[in-house]
């Protein structure tokens, strides 16, 4: 069966910044496409312009060259549909926790009676087991916390894509798998696509239907693996042999990427 | 008992500072027209307690008058540097220059320009006096607004003036007070170098000329406590405003 439509659609993208040295190019060439419903892991090595993807989906900038489709709709300018989240919660600290849920509410759906927007946030805490702290300060909150309603304010408004920028990166390592298996649990119960951006190959291969291993700067696609497992998955899946193979296979397209090894011929 | 906690220790320490006073006056024998002791205040506070209430009045309300301008303007120069680089780089020179000059110089320049015009010249030293800080401040903040803050709005459609009333402003107010408590101070200072440099007969700065002229250090010294006193009380305004609009800033003391 054929992939069903993208819905994210990045084709041959082109970006450079300008810097007092002249233009460094970051994006050459890039094309990806993240079909409804799947979740996308996108790792390289450092500074290859991943962020600059997640920046060009939401509109926030736009390419040099090439074009950026989300549901078929050329990206200009962003847009309602795109729910964010960072490696900093960035939680506003003069909002209590759900009223930082709440803001992307406050944009996209000002009309919306305030209970239903309530309603909705408190729904959402409950699921990342945040019951109970709804008024609290995001300052009262540990770091694991925040970064739940991080989540949680990210995909408020049920955004056509997630957009996730290394949002476990700070984390240590325990909370950080019970964020993981908790965006299973999300997943579950409130259906995204997603697009991860991650520095840790692990995270991708438990998370990921996809992983889209990008070269080094200026970044392409290099290496696309399909993660043939169902979600939600068990944790321990990551240390099946299969796991261990795609994570080894991943591994040799980084230390590819970064212009360790050369790449094989074709 | 809490409240008790709160209030003993700056009333104890103000006894203390009062009777050391006392008390060094009364062991090198100082008379009146060289130093005065705090039991002279009361009765000096006493004999032109009419002339107090009229005078501290005056100097109030010109240096809030002062205090409102700097707040207005400040936070409008402060919103076009922090958002605009190119103009925070014009204004920043002039600006730093302009904070140099000791304001002592501008007072009588500012009196011969509006001749006459004494409330107006008043009000005029104490916002030029105050408004630097919080132009600098509401600056800083906004410009070093991380730029995740904005792009969680902006990648939601959102205006530049909803993410300003959103995000920018409630996120500079913490900074906006601290540069307003120092703003208080300095237009104190601004009003009184108007009244006392160049003289009008009006304001605690006149009271406290006119007490220099005929030699009475009690007055002096009641006038120095009477601005000391509605220094402070101006200043707890603030910090209770601050409470209510950015108590938030505050971590959680227990």
């Amino acid at each position: 069966m054929a992939d069903p439509t993208p819905l994210v659609d990045i084709r041959a993208v082109r970006h450079a910044y300008r810097t007092p040295a002249g233009p460094l190019p970051v994006l050459d060439g890039l094309t990806l496409s993240i079909p409804e419903g799947r979740f996308c892991a996108v790792v390289g090595p450092s500074g290859c312009g991943k962020s600059t993807l997640t920046r060009l989906i939401a509109g926030l900038m736009k390419p040099d060259a090439g074009e950026v489709f989300l549901h078929g709709e050329r990206v200009r300018s962003p847009r309602k549909s795109v729910g964010m989240a960072f490696q900093n919660p960035v939680m506003l600290e003069w909002r209590t926790i759900l009223d930082n849920v709440i803001l992307p509410l406050e944009i996209v759906a000002p009309m919306m009676p305030r209970r239903e927007k309530e309603a909705r946030a408190r729904a959402l805490l409950a699921l990342v087991g945040l019951q109970g702290f709804e008024n609290k300060r995001p300052s009262q909150l540990s770091g694991g916390m925040r970064q739940r309603a991080s989540l949680c304010r990210a995909i408020v408004h049920k955004p056509e894509i997630l957009i996730m920028d290394e949002p476990f990166g700070a984390l240590d390592a325990f909370t950080r798998e019970d964020l993981w298996q908790l965006m299973h649990r999300l997943r579950a119960e409130e259906p995204f696509t997603a697009l991860l951006i991650t520095h840790d190959l692990r995270e991708s291969v438990y998370l990921a239907d996809e992983v889209v291993v990008l070269s080094g700067r200026p970044a392409r696609t290099q290496f696309t693996l399909k993660v043939p497992m169902p979600s939600p998955r068990p944790i321990d899946m990551l240390y099946t042999p299969e796991s261990v193979a795609m994570l080894a296979t991943l591994r040799a397209q980084i230390e590819i990427a970064q212009g360790r090894v050369p790449a094989e011929p074709h | 008992m809490d409240a008790l906690r709160k209030i003993a220790p700056p009333v104890i320490a103000i006894a203390v500072l009062l009777a050391v006073w006392e008390w060094l006056v009364w062991f090198y024998d100082l008379p009146n027209y060289r130093m005065a002791s705090p039991s002279d205040l009361w009765p000096a506070f006493w004999k032109f307690r009419e002339l107090f209430v009229i005078r501290g009045w005056e100097t109030l309300w010109r240096t809030v008058a002062g205090l409102l301008l700097a707040v207005g303007f400040g936070t409008a120069l402060g919103m076009v540097m922090g958002f605009s680089r190119t103009l925070r780089e014009a204004f920043y020179p002039i600006l730093v220059g302009f904070n140099a000059i000791p304001k002592a110089t501008v007072v009588p320049v500012i009196a011969l320009m509006f001749v006459g015009r004494h409330d107006f010249n008043t009000v005029l030293i104490a916002f030029m006096i105050s408004f630097f800080p919080i132009a600098v401040s509401v600056s800083i903040g906004l410009s070093t607004l991380e730029p995740e803050y904005r792009d969680i709005l902006r990648a939601l459609g959102a205006s530049r003036l909803t993410i300003f009333w959103k995000i920018a402003l409630p996120k500079t107010l913490p900074e906006f007070f601290g540069a307003l408590k120092v703003a208080v101070t300095l237009a104190f200072i601004g009003t009184n170098l108007m009244e006392i440099v160049e003289p009008h007969g009006r304001g605690l700065g006149a009271l406290f000329d006119s007490g220099r002229t005929n030699a009475d250090y009690p007055l002096m010294f009641a006038v120095l406590f009477a601005l000391a006193a509605l220094g402070i009380a101006l200043y707890y305004v603030v910090v209770v405003l601050e409470r209510v609009f950015a108590g938030w800033a505050e971590r959680g003391q227990t």
